[in-house]
């Protein structure tokens, strides 16, 4: 029994041995596009490579968004602007929407119901060109095109019925016998919701509201067809500002990812409780 | 409950996402698909000739056409599969490991919200061929004697594509795994060990049946994910090249419609596009319902 038990605690150092190898395995490229971010010139293409930054620099951020002293050279600053912008409005926009939609498919019976993971799944399914494409052509005529407003009134119908079925699933696990008290006690439906429902719902509201953030922050395909200036262009296309035909500036490249990442990293820390009901739709929960 | 208007409250809270999407999502597609039956030119918009399935027809006699919807096809297949094992590989560890249920765990969780173009520009760097770390190391131990452009290569671009796919999301599905193998009842498998099963055996025929439909989820999110996941990370590190070697039906979408301004033709691809990926979405969602019961 003993040696048994021994032999458990050998395999459980050994798997955590691995673990922790693949992790740093997993981690490095990041590690190494921020510290490019933060390298003198001739540390990024040392041969052979320098493993830790030995001068550090802040040269290639003065780049993006200037300093005291300098000018930016690239437009960087508005790009930051503009993709914190719509991600903040699209992700406001989708959470009232989607809250709405959600406590209607959690709470009552109406038809169509049945059919809201499949239309969530076939939403995720649009590839970004096919939808950016045909509003290129609308926006045209509505002079939406590069403009901040079309970005945020494209993502937040594009969230939507994501938030509506993480929401739906949040709104399942409050028992409605507490909202149903209020009704007793004459409240409105409406004022059931805004005063029992929603704060009981908080957490999943916060939750639902950064998963749309980042789906924003993070979309590409439909911002590259729409944004042509730095008046509305955002972050990932900004991205493509660094290649030139046979140079490319992997000081600035990876400072500006650097940048992207940032809010990334944090806010994933918020939800990794939920990270597994929003990557799957609510399936698994 | 027996308020005026009650019969109508669930309709007043769906009513703006109804609208919203039927303005910004369904009504467009119908115009696109509407557009991709003419002749329209990005640069000549004024020229709008109503030309059937011409563009359709075109397509389907297009060889380089027939060279993305391969590679996409490719890239699914393969990027799907090896994440799935490799997943489930990395899930059985962590699920061993002292802390692979905490910070281990979290730790794992940090590329799954990447942009994937920024997982593309990571690699971008990373395979550089001149001055990225994989021919840099390559170089310094001696393993090869001249740099290696992993990327401008024929035959080492799509699979240096796929790999930083694989890197962005095998953690998403031993995530996945991982939730699935801690929810797992205790009883079979006990049961499995009285009777003396081998561990093989144990992971055969208990743990694996157990994980079925967590596995048919995983598939069928990573499936439907690969092709708007691949278009940004493709664009950002090859564009499609070299000589279409990772051209998907979305870099060459974007290369008929927008660079080269034939705007119908573009739109005909996409709507192929959308209409096989929804089509395999509502196929793959048949085979879980079916799981299901």
């Amino acid at each position: 029994m003993k040696s048994r038990r021994r032999r458990e605690q050998v395999i459980t150092a050994l798997c955590t041995v691995f673990a922790v190898v693949i992790l740093v395995a997993l981690l490095f490229p990041t590690y190494w596009m921020v510290q490019t971010s933060f390298r003198v010139g001739r540390e990024i293409n040392a041969f052979p490579p320098v493993w830790f930054p030995r001068e550090v620099t802040l040269s290639s951020y003065v780049k993006l968004f200037g300093s005291p002293h300098e000018e930016a050279s690239l437009p960087f600053r508005e790009y930051f602007r503009n993709s914190f912008l719509v991600a903040v409005l699209s992700g406001f926009f989708s959470i009232v929407l989607g809250t709405l939609a959600g406590y209607a498919f959690s709470r009552f019976e109406f038809r169509g119901k049945r059919n809201l993971f499949l239309s969530v799944i076939l939403m995720r399914a649009i590839p970004g060109l096919a939808l950016g494409l045909p509003l290129l052509v609308l926006f045209k005529r509505v002079q939406l095109v590069n403009t901040l407003s079309g970005l945020i009134l494209t993502y937040t119908m594009l969230n939507t019925p994501f938030v509506i079925w993480l929401m739906e699933g949040f709104f399942a696990d409050i028992p409605a016998e507490l909202s149903e008290a209020a009704l007793i006690d004459g409240c409105s439906r409406w004022r059931a919701l805004w005063r029992v429902d929603i704060p009981l719902a908080a957490p999943g509201i916060s939750a639902s509201a950064i998963f749309s953030f980042l789906l924003s922050w993070n979309e590409f395909a439909i911002a590259l067809i729409l944004t042509r200036t730095p008046a509305s262009r955002t972050l990932p296309v900004g991205l493509f500002d660094f290649v030139g035909e046979f140079f490319i500036d992997w000081g600035g490249m990876c400072a500006a990812g650097t940048i992207i990442l940032i809010p990334v990293v944090v806010l994933t820390f918020f939800i990794q409780r939920w990270m597994v009901r929003g990557l799957t739709f609510g399936a698994i929960k | 409950m027996r308020m005026r208007g009650e019969r109508y409250f669930p309709y007043v809270l769906i009513l703006p996402s109804v609208v919203g999407t039927f303005l910004l999502i369904v009504f467009p597609l119908v115009y696109s698909f509407f557009l991709s039956l003419t002749s329209f030119h990005l640069l000549k918009a004024q020229s709008l000739r109503f030309i059937g399935f011409h563009n359709y027809w075109e397509v389907l006699h297009d060889p380089a056409f027939w060279v993305a919807l391969k590679n996409s096809l490719l890239f699914m297949v393969v990027v799907v599969n090896v994440e799935l094992v490799l997943g489930l590989l990395v899930a059985l560890l962590l699920n061993r490991a002292s802390g692979g249920q905490g910070i281990l765990r979290t730790l794992f969780m940090i590329p799954m919200m990447f942009p994937p173009i920024l997982v593309g520009l990571q690699f971008r760097w990373f395979f550089n061929d001149q001055f990225g770390l994989l021919n840099n190391v390559l170089l310094s131990l001696g393993i090869i004697d001249r740099p290696i452009g992993w990327l401008v290569r024929t035959n080492t671009a799509m699979p240096a594509v796929m790999f930083a796919d694989i890197w962005q999301n095998t953690p998403f599905t031993a995530v996945v795994f991982l939730a699935g193998l801690l929810s797992l009842p205790i009883e079979p498998l006990e049961a499995a060990l009285v009777d003396g099963a081998s561990p093989w055996q144990r992971f055969r025929y208990v743990i694996l049946p157990m994980l079925r439909p967590l596995i048919l989820i995983a598939m069928t999110i990573r499936s439907l994910d690969a092709g708007r996941k691949a278009f940004d990370l493709i664009m950002l590190m090859t564009g499609g090249g070299p000589a279409y070697a990772t051209e998907i039906l979305g870099t060459y979408t974007f290369r008929r419609a927008i660079v080269d301004y034939q705007f119908a033709y573009g739109a005909a691809i996409s709507f192929i596009d959308m209409v096989l990926t929804v089509g395999f979405a509502v196929y793959l969602y048949r085979q879980l319902l079916k799981g299901r019961v």
